[in-house]
C-alpha cells in the first residue's frame, strides 16, 4: 500500500487528470467550489519490465510495473504469443508472492529429527560448505549416481546442470509419471511425437472442441483459454465428458456425465460410430495411416449400446455425440488433456484419443494438432560432463521401456533398500513439493528417512522442506534472471525472464545457487559465466538475436512456419512404419494390447465415493495456497457431493466432514458442497490443500489434503506414471472440540 | 453528442476465471477483501439436465442512479460518460447508497468511505481500457461509448441478444450481458 494518504494522492490524481483530459468532454460538476477528481490510484510503475511468468509452469509473458522499487502490479505481455496482453488470475498473484510475509528468507540448516520443522538460520557460506560436503560424501561413498534431482519449475536448469557435472542421470520432475506422462507416450506411439508443453493445438479455429475430462477454464493454462473463447465467440461447438459439470460442460452442446473410469470404452464406441457409419476421414487414413484393419475389427463390437452400461451414458447420447463431433472434422479437437495420471491404463486412453484424431484427420490439419517448431537458441558450449553415468535407477530394468523421461516416483521407490538397481541416498529437491506432488506420501516420509543427505531449494517453507536437512531460500521469479525458453510451438518464440526488483531478504537466485555449489564441488568449470544475464546474452547472441530488443521486449518472435497442410505443411511421422499407427506393433512388442482395451475399474465400496480432485483457476497445485492475495478468492477447497447423497447423508452446503479412505486414513475437515453438479458415485476437491507445514503460516490447516488420501495408486504398465484416481473415501462428522 | 459509457459482458466466453476480479483490486489497489468486481455462477436444473451462466458483474452505472439520489451529501456523482464516481472526500460513510443499489455493488473501504467500480477512468481518459477489460483471458468484457454507433459495444448490442440485471427497477443500468 502507498504511504501517502488515499485523500492526499487523490489531489495530486485529480491535478495531473486535469492536464491530460483536454478536449475529452469530461463533465464537469462543481459542489461549491471542489471539483469532483477522478481518483487515480497511482499503480503505473515508473518503469515496467518484461519478464515472464511462474505462478504456474505456462510461462507467460509479463510486464511488471515497478514504482519507487517495489512491484505494483503485473500485465500480461502483449508481444508474448502464450499471454497475448492478459494474464490468468493466478499471473496477477505474482506481487503477494514476492511479498509473501511466509517467504524463506534465510539458509536453514536442521536440528531436530527430520519433519519436526526445527532448524538453525545459518550463513549462506555455513549452508552451501554443508550441502557441498554432504554431496561429496555421497559421492565418495556410494557414486555420484547416488544423488536424486527432483525438479520442477524453469529455474530448475542451472541444477539439473549441477547434477549432471556431478555424475548422475537420476534426474526427474513430477510433470511427467504424475501428470502428462501418458498422453507423451500414447500420443507419440501413435504420431511419432508427443505433445510437449505449451501444446501445439489449434483451439482457436477448432469447429468442435471436445474435453476428455479435462476442465479447461478451471485449468488457466492462458492461452488454452483465450482460444477456446475465441472459438466459442466463432460457434465453436462443445462436447464434454466429465463426472462433473465444470465450466466447460456448461458451454458444451453435449455433456456426458460419465461414470470415473470408463472413458476408453466410450472413446471406443464413438471409434465404432465413426467407421461403422464412414463418418471418418477415408482418405486421410489411407494415405497416413497404418492399422486401420485392425482397428475396424477391434471395435466392430464396441457399440454404443456395448459402452451403455459401462459408461453410464445412454447409446443415443453416445451415438449422437459421435455422428456430431465427426460432422466437423477435421476441425474437431480431442483436446489431449495434460493431467492425466487418472486410472493406470491412461497411456492407453491417450491412444484411444489419439486414434479417434487420426480417424478424424485431425492432426496436422486446421482446428486440430499443429506442427510445432523452436526458435532455434544454441546451447552454451559447456565443458562435456566428464562422469560417464549408469542408467537412471527410476525403473526396473524389464519395466517400462517406452518412457521417455525418468519416473520421478520410480526415484522415490528406488530409495527404499532393495528395490532398485543401486542405492539412491540423496535427494537435491527444486520447487515441488513432494510431499504434495508424489502418491502416497506415507512412502515418500518413508523413502526421506533412508536418506544420508536431503536438501532442499525453495521460496516457501512447504512440507518437503520441513523433511530437508539444509533448506535453501531462492528468490522469487520477480527477482531474478533465469534460462532462456524457445519451446517448440506453433509460433516460435524466445523469452526472457528478468528480475524486476533485487532479491529480499538473504534469498538468492538459483543460477547463483548452483554457481556456489559447483565452485565448491570441484565443478566451477561448469559455470564458466559471471551470472545469468551474461549466460543469456551468450545464447541469444549466438542466435544473432538482438539482447537489447529482447530485454525491451521480453520476447522475440521466430520466423512461422507452416504448422499444417492447409499451409502447406508435409506431414511425416517418425514411428517405426513412417505412419500413424492405429495398430501399434511396438506396444505388441513390449507385451501391451497394440489397440486399446477398456479394462473395468474397481468400483467404490458401498457407502464410499471415488475422490476425484482438479484445479482452481486461482490456485496452482499447494503453491499458491499460501497466497494471501490470490485466496481472497479461494482460501480453502470444498467437497463438491451430489444433492441426492447429501440429502441421504443429511449434509448440507457449509457442513464440516472428514474423508477417510480405504486404508483408514483421515483428512482434516472439509466443508461440503452441495451441487447437482456431480455424479452420485463421486466426490471433488481442489487439489493442494491440506498443507502442515508450520511455516505456511496462512496456508496451515486450510483445507483438506487429496495428497494425503492417495494412499494408493495404479501404475501404468506402459510408462510407470501413477494413476491417482482410485481412492475411496466415505464421509464422517468430524469428533467435536 | 454526450458520451454514455458501458460495459458488454459476454456469458458464452466468460469461464468465471476471476481475473477480472483481481486484476482490478491490483489496478485499484484495493484494500483486502475489498472487491469492486465480482464474479457468479448460476446453475440451474436437476443433474444430469444443467444450464449455467457465468456473469462478471460490477457497478451498473445506471443512467438513472438509485446511489446519487440517496446520496446526503453530494459524493456520489455522475461524472463523464455517465460514470457514477465517489467523491472520497465529501463521503461521510453513510452507507445510504449501499441501502439505494440493488446490485450490491458498493462496500465500505477500509479508510471509511464507500468504494466502487469508476469504469476505471483514469485509463480511460489516457485511451486505455478499464483493467478488466485490459486482463480478460477470454475477451469477455468490452468498454465504449453507446453515443457512438459505431463503437464496438453498440454493435454488440445491435447484433446479440442480451439483458441486463433488474430491468424492473428503471434505474437503466449500462452494464450489458450477452447472452
Amino acid at each position: 500500500m502507498a504511504q501517502i494518504t488515499r485523500r492526499q494522492f487523490i489531489q495530486i490524481g485529480g491535478a495531473s487528470a486535469g492536464a491530460l483530459a483536454v478536449g475529452s468532454g469530461l463533465a464537469t460538476k462543481w459542489w461549491g467550489l471542489d471539483r469532483d477528481p477522478i481518483p487515480d490510484p497511482e499503480t503505473d510503475g515508473d518503469k515496467v519490465v518484461p519478464t515472464f511468468c511462474e505462478l504456474c509452469f505456462w510461462k507467460c509473458g509479463v510486464l511488471a510495473h515497478v514504482k519507487n522499487g517495489r512491484v505494483t502490479k503485473l500485465k500480461g505481455n502483449p508481444a508474448h504469443p502464450l499471454s497475448r496482453g492478459r494474464l490468468c488470475p493466478r499471473g496477477t498473484g505474482g506481487v503477494a508472492q514476492l511479498y509473501d510475509p511466509d517467504r524463506l528468507k534465510q539458509p536453514l540448516v536442521r536440528v531436530n529429527k527430520r519433519g519436526e520443522e526445527v532448524f538453525e538460520e545459518v550463513s549462506w557460506d555455513k549452508a552451501l560448505d554443508e550441502v557441498a560436503g554432504k554431496l561429496l560424501a555421497v559421492r565418495e561413498k556410494y557414486g555420484p549416481e547416488a544423488l536424486a534431482l527432483f525438479t520442477h519449475g524453469y529455474g530448475g536448469s542451472w541444477f539439473s546442470h549441477l547434477v549432471k557435472a556431478y555424475g548422475t542421470p537420476n534426474i526427474g520432475a513430477p510433470s511427467y509419471a504424475q501428470c502428462r506422462g501418458p498422453r507423451e507416450v500414447g500420443y507419440g506411439m501413435t504420431f511419432g511425437q508427443g505433445l510437449g508443453s505449451p501444446e501445439s493445438i489449434d483451439i482457436e479455429n477448432a469447429r468442435c472442441l471436445v474435453l476428455i475430462g479435462s476442465h479447461l477454464g478451471e485449468n488457466m493454462h492462458n492461452t488454452q483459454v483465450q482460444e477456446m473463447a475465441t472459438a466459442i465467440g466463432h460457434g465453436c461447438e462443445l462436447v464434454v465428458v466429465d463426472p462433473r459439470f465444470s465450466t466447460a460442460a456448461g458451454k458444451a452442446r453435449y455433456w456426458l456425465p460419465i461414470k470415473p473410469g470408463t472413458d476408453i470404452a466410450l472413446l471406443l464406441a464413438w471409434t465404432n460410430v465413426l467407421i461403422s457409419e464412414g463418418r471418418y476421414d477415408a482418405e486421410y487414413v489411407t494415405k497416413y495411416a497404418t492399422g486401420f484393419d485392425e482397428l475396424k475389427k477391434h471395435v466392430a463390437d464396441k457399440t454404443p449400446e456395448w459402452a451403455h452400461p459401462i459408461t453410464g451414458l445412454k447409446p443415443e447420447l453416445i451415438r449422437e455425440s459421435g455422428r456430431f463431433l465427426a460432422s466437423f472434422r477435421p476441425a474437431t479437437l480431442i483436446h489431449p488433456g495434460r493431467h492425466v495420471t487418472w486410472y493406470g491404463d491412461d497411456t492407453q486412453r491417450a491412444r484411444a484419443m489419439a486414434i479417434l484424431t487420426a480417424l478424424l484427420g485431425a492432426w496436422g490439419r486446421r482446428g486440430g494438432y499443429l506442427l510445432p517448431s523452436p526458435l532455434e537458441i544454441p546451447k552454451f558450449p559447456y565443458t562435456a560432463y566428464s562422469y560417464k553415468p549408469k542408467a537412471p535407477v527410476d525403473r526396473p530394468a524389464s519395466l517400462y521401456p517406452l518412457a521417455d523421461e525418468t519416473l520421478a516416483s520410480g526415484l522415490c521407490d528406488a530409495t527404499i533398500p532393495g528395490k532398485s538397481a543401486y542405492p539412491i541416498k540423496s535427494w537435491f529437491v527444486y520447487g515441488t513439493n513432494l510431499l504434495q506432488v508424489l502418491p502416497d506420501p506415507r512412502q515418500t516420509r518413508q523413502a526421506i528417512q533412508e536418506l544420508d543427505f536431503i536438501v532442499s531449494v525453495d521460496i516457501y517453507p512447504s512440507e518437503i522442506c520441513g523433511w530437508s536437512d539444509v533448506v535453501l531460500p531462492e528468490c522469487t521469479y520477480l527477482e531474478r534472471c533465469d534460462e532462456v525458453w524457445s519451446p517448440a510451438y506453433k509460433q516460435p518464440f524466445v523469452a526472457v525472464r528478468q528480475a524486476a526488483v533485487e532479491p529480499m531478504y538473504e534469498s538468492k537466485p538459483g543460477w547463483w545457487i548452483a554457481r556456489e555449489l559447483a565452485q565448491r564441488l570441484g565443478l566451477k568449470d561448469y559455470f564458466p559465466w559471471k551470472d545469468s544475464v551474461e549466460y543469456a546474452e551468450h545464447r541469444i547472441k549466438a542466435a544473432g538475436l538482438d539482447c537489447a530488443t529482447l530485454k525491451s521486449t521480453g520476447v522475440i518472435l521466430g520466423k512461422r512456419v507452416p504448422t499444417c497442410e492447409e499451409e502447406g505443411a508435409q506431414l511425416s511421422f517418425s514411428t517405426e512404419s513412417q505412419k500413424i499407427e492405429l495398430f501399434s506393433k511396438t506396444l505388441a512388442a513390449a507385451g501391451h494390447d497394440p489397440l486399446p482395451k477398456y479394462t473395468p475399474v474397481e468400483e467404490p465400496p458401498p457407502g464410499m465415493f471415488r475422490l476425484l480432485f482438479g484445479r482452481s483457476p486461482v490456485h496452482t497445485f499447494g503453491r499458491t495456497v499460501n497466497n494471501r492475495f490470490l485466496s481472497q478468492i479461494v482460501d480453502e477447497n470444498e467437497l463438491w457431493l451430489n444433492t441426492d447423497i447429501a440429502a441421504d447423508q443429511a449434509l448440507k452446503s457449509g457442513d464440516q466432514v472428514v474423508l477417510v479412505n480405504q486404508d483408514g486414513v483421515k483428512s482434516n475437515p472439509i466443508k461440503v458442497k452441495v451441487t447437482q453438479r456431480i455424479r452420485g458415485d463421486c466426490v471433488y476437491m481442489i487439489h493442494g490443500y491440506g498443507h502442515t507445514a508450520k511455516g505456511l503460516r496462512f496456508a496451515r490447516g486450510r483445507g483438506a489434503s487429496d495428497s494425503e488420501l492417495c494412499t494408493r495408486y495404479k501404475v501404468d504398465p506402459i510408462m510407470g506414471g501413477t494413476g491417482m484416481n482410485v481412492n475411496f473415501v466415505r464421509l464422517e462428522r468430524p469428533e467435536s472440540a | 453528442m454526450k458520451s454514455r459509457y458501458a460495459m458488454t459482458m459476454d456469458t458464452q466466453r466468460c469461464v468465471g476465471c476471476q481475473s477480472c476480479v483481481l486484476g482490478c483490486k491490483a489496478e485499484n489497489d484495493l484494500p483486502e477483501h475489498g472487491f469492486r468486481d465480482w464474479v457468479v455462477v448460476e446453475t440451474r436444473g436437476e443433474f444430469p439436465t444443467l444450464t449455467q451462466e457465468i456473469r462478471s458483474q460490477r457497478c451498473n452505472h445506471c443512467s438513472e442512479p438509485a446511489c446519487v439520489t440517496a446520496c446526503p451529501t453530494g459524493a456520489s456523482h455522475v461524472a463523464v460518460g455517465g460514470t457514477v464516481l465517489v467523491n472520497y472526500d465529501k463521503c461521510s460513510g453513510c452507507k445510504a447508497c449501499i441501502a439505494a443499489c440493488p446490485y450490491s455493488a458498493r462496500y465500505v473501504h477500509a479508510k471509511g468511505y464507500i468504494d466502487k467500480c469508476t469504469f476505471c477512468l483514469h485509463r480511460v481518459q489516457r485511451g486505455e481500457a478499464p483493467s478488466c477489460v485490459d486482463i480478460c483471458p477470454t475477451r469477455s468484457l468490452t468498454f465504449g461509448d453507446l453515443s457512438d454507433p459505431d463503437s464496438e459495444v453498440s454493435q454488440q448490442l445491435r447484433g446479440r441478444k442480451h439483458k441486463v440485471l433488474e430491468p424492473e427497477r428503471g434505474l437503466e443500468p449500462n452494464l450489458y450481458f450477452l447472452q
